[in-house]
């Protein structure tokens, strides 16, 4: 099977991504979409530390260290784009203004839990940022993951052992193995890869998976 | 006439005493108001509360003043970073208490601090472990949890221009939390890069107007190390 790498998961996600869409990507992989965009296409990037219309990584010796994205990377702001504070920040995300975020997970439940702040590991220093709201705010919360740990355990699972992020907030989950949609009703299977079977994601998994009505090979 | 500037940034910091709780701007670096963290930490108090989004940053701004000794609280969003190593230890040894809060519900809590409200209902946290022992409720079929503002003594900001009846502007996404910090303290000391006369501030584009800040210092500009460490 074509296992997806993760720039062909980006683009993937990049993909479902519309024209005028406000968009949050996290930190981590979901921030590889970005590179994937189509340049005919007007999206809006979102960072939660206060800007939106967020353009590219600056050229080398252009860096301002007073203007980063929420990992704290050097970015640029593009025409168009403007700064807020952080109360104005986390409004459009609470109050429902931005269209789509995507997040990294370390589970996923298949109703659409997501757990991806604290492994709840005795001594870790729990740190939440803006999981929390990013989570429960956007208009769709997507996640993009590699679908087994490299134990090869599932992160697509019947209920999350980790601790949660945010309860029943994922509409869909991208993975290097297939699409899945979640709901009140488990995951379905919107996309996979050549050379997968229902049953051997369910294998893989341990999930009994329906397929969704228009699945189709990635 | 009045004028809220300060040129001595020592005196600007004078009254904060022992046990006094701090908001201090900046996400990262960014915003950091390294000076007046500086000049507090000239001081000898302690057993201070810092309010911010992060627990320090490599060896500038809050990391001195927790690797200082003189934090016993901190209220914050994301402390652990690959270079808060001074928070890291103080915390590890014991002798910072940690308040960990959702950063949107950190600013919603700061924010409704300074516009005087009792409390909010927020959606963020809600069935997690951020929210257990919280009052809740479902309004509209939508689950909260009720949350208490979150006010200081102090709030050290750090802004690019001001004037001194205290209006200020700020720096591209060095404005963070400034803005809703400015509201939320009995006493806001803003530093700035430049301290301009009454009227150079276009009104229609001043961010926080003067009514928010008792305290304007003019430090040097000095660009701050690029951004460091991984961070929501």
């Amino acid at each position: 099977m074509n296992r997806l790498n993760r720039e062909q998961m980006a683009a993937r996600v990049a993909r479902d991504i519309p024209e005028g869409a406000y968009v949050n990507l996290g930190i981590g992989l979901p921030t590889r979409v970005a590179d994937f965009l189509p340049g005919d296409r007007e999206i809006f990037l979102q960072s939660e530390n206060g800007l939106l219309g967020m353009g590219p990584a600056p050229a080398p010796g252009e860096e301002d260290p007073e203007l980063i994205n929420a990992g704290k990377q050097p970015v640029t702001l593009l025409a168009g784009g403007c700064y807020f504070h952080h109360a104005d920040s986390f409004a459009m995300m609470r109050g429902g203004h931005l269209d789509i975020c995507v997040l990294g997970a370390f589970q996923v439940s298949t109703h659409g839990d997501l757990a991806n702040w604290h492994t709840g590991e005795p001594g870790a220093i729990p740190a939440v940022g803006g999981a929390m709201d990013l989570a429960i705010g956007a208009k769709r919360t997507l996640v993009m993951m590699e679908l087994l740990t490299k134990q090869g355990q599932s992160k697509l699972v019947e209920q999350c052992t980790y601790p949660l992020t945010g309860l029943r907030c994922v509409l869909r989950v991208y993975t290097d193995l297939a699409v899945f949609d979640l709901g009140a009703d488990g995951a379905r299977v919107v996309e996979m890869v050549d050379g997968l079977t229902i049953d051997d994601l369910s294998r893989l998994t341990g999930l009994p998976l329906a397929r969704a009505d228009q699945a189709q090979a990635i | 006439m009045i004028d809220k500037s300060f040129a001595d940034i020592g005196a600007a910091v004078a009254d904060i005493f022992d046990g006094a709780s701090i908001m201090i701007g900046g996400f990262g670096t960014a915003g950091m108001p390294d000076e007046l963290i500086d000049a507090l930490i000239a001081r000898q108090v302690g057993d201070l509360t810092i309010i911010s989004n992060n627990a320090g940053n490599g060896e500038a701004g809050v990391a001195a003043l927790i690797k200082a000794g003189r934090v016993s609280k901190v209220i914050c969003s994301f402390p652990r970073q690959s270079d808060s190593h001074h928070f890291d230890a103080r915390y590890r040894a014991g002798e910072i208490e940690l308040e960990l809060v959702p950063q949107g519900n950190l600013a919603a809590r700061i924010q409704a601090a300074g516009a005087g409200l009792g409390a909010i209902f927020t959606p963020t946290g809600f069935g997690t472990l951020l929210a257990e022992g919280k009052e809740t409720r479902t309004i509209d079929g939508k689950d909260y949890v009720l949350e208490y503002p979150i006010g200081a003594d102090f709030a050290l900001i750090k802004a690019l221009k001001g004037d001194r009846w205290g209006n200020l502007v700020y720096s591209k996404t060095a404005r963070n939390f400034g803005p809703i910090m400015a509201m939320a303290a009995k006493t806001t000391l803003a530093q700035v890069s430049q301290i301009v006369p009454l009227g150079a501030l276009d009104p229609e584009v001043v961010v926080t107007p003067g009514i928010f800040v008792q305290r304007v210092v003019a430090v040097a500009a000095a660009p701050a190390p690029a951004g460091s460490g991984e961070s929501q």
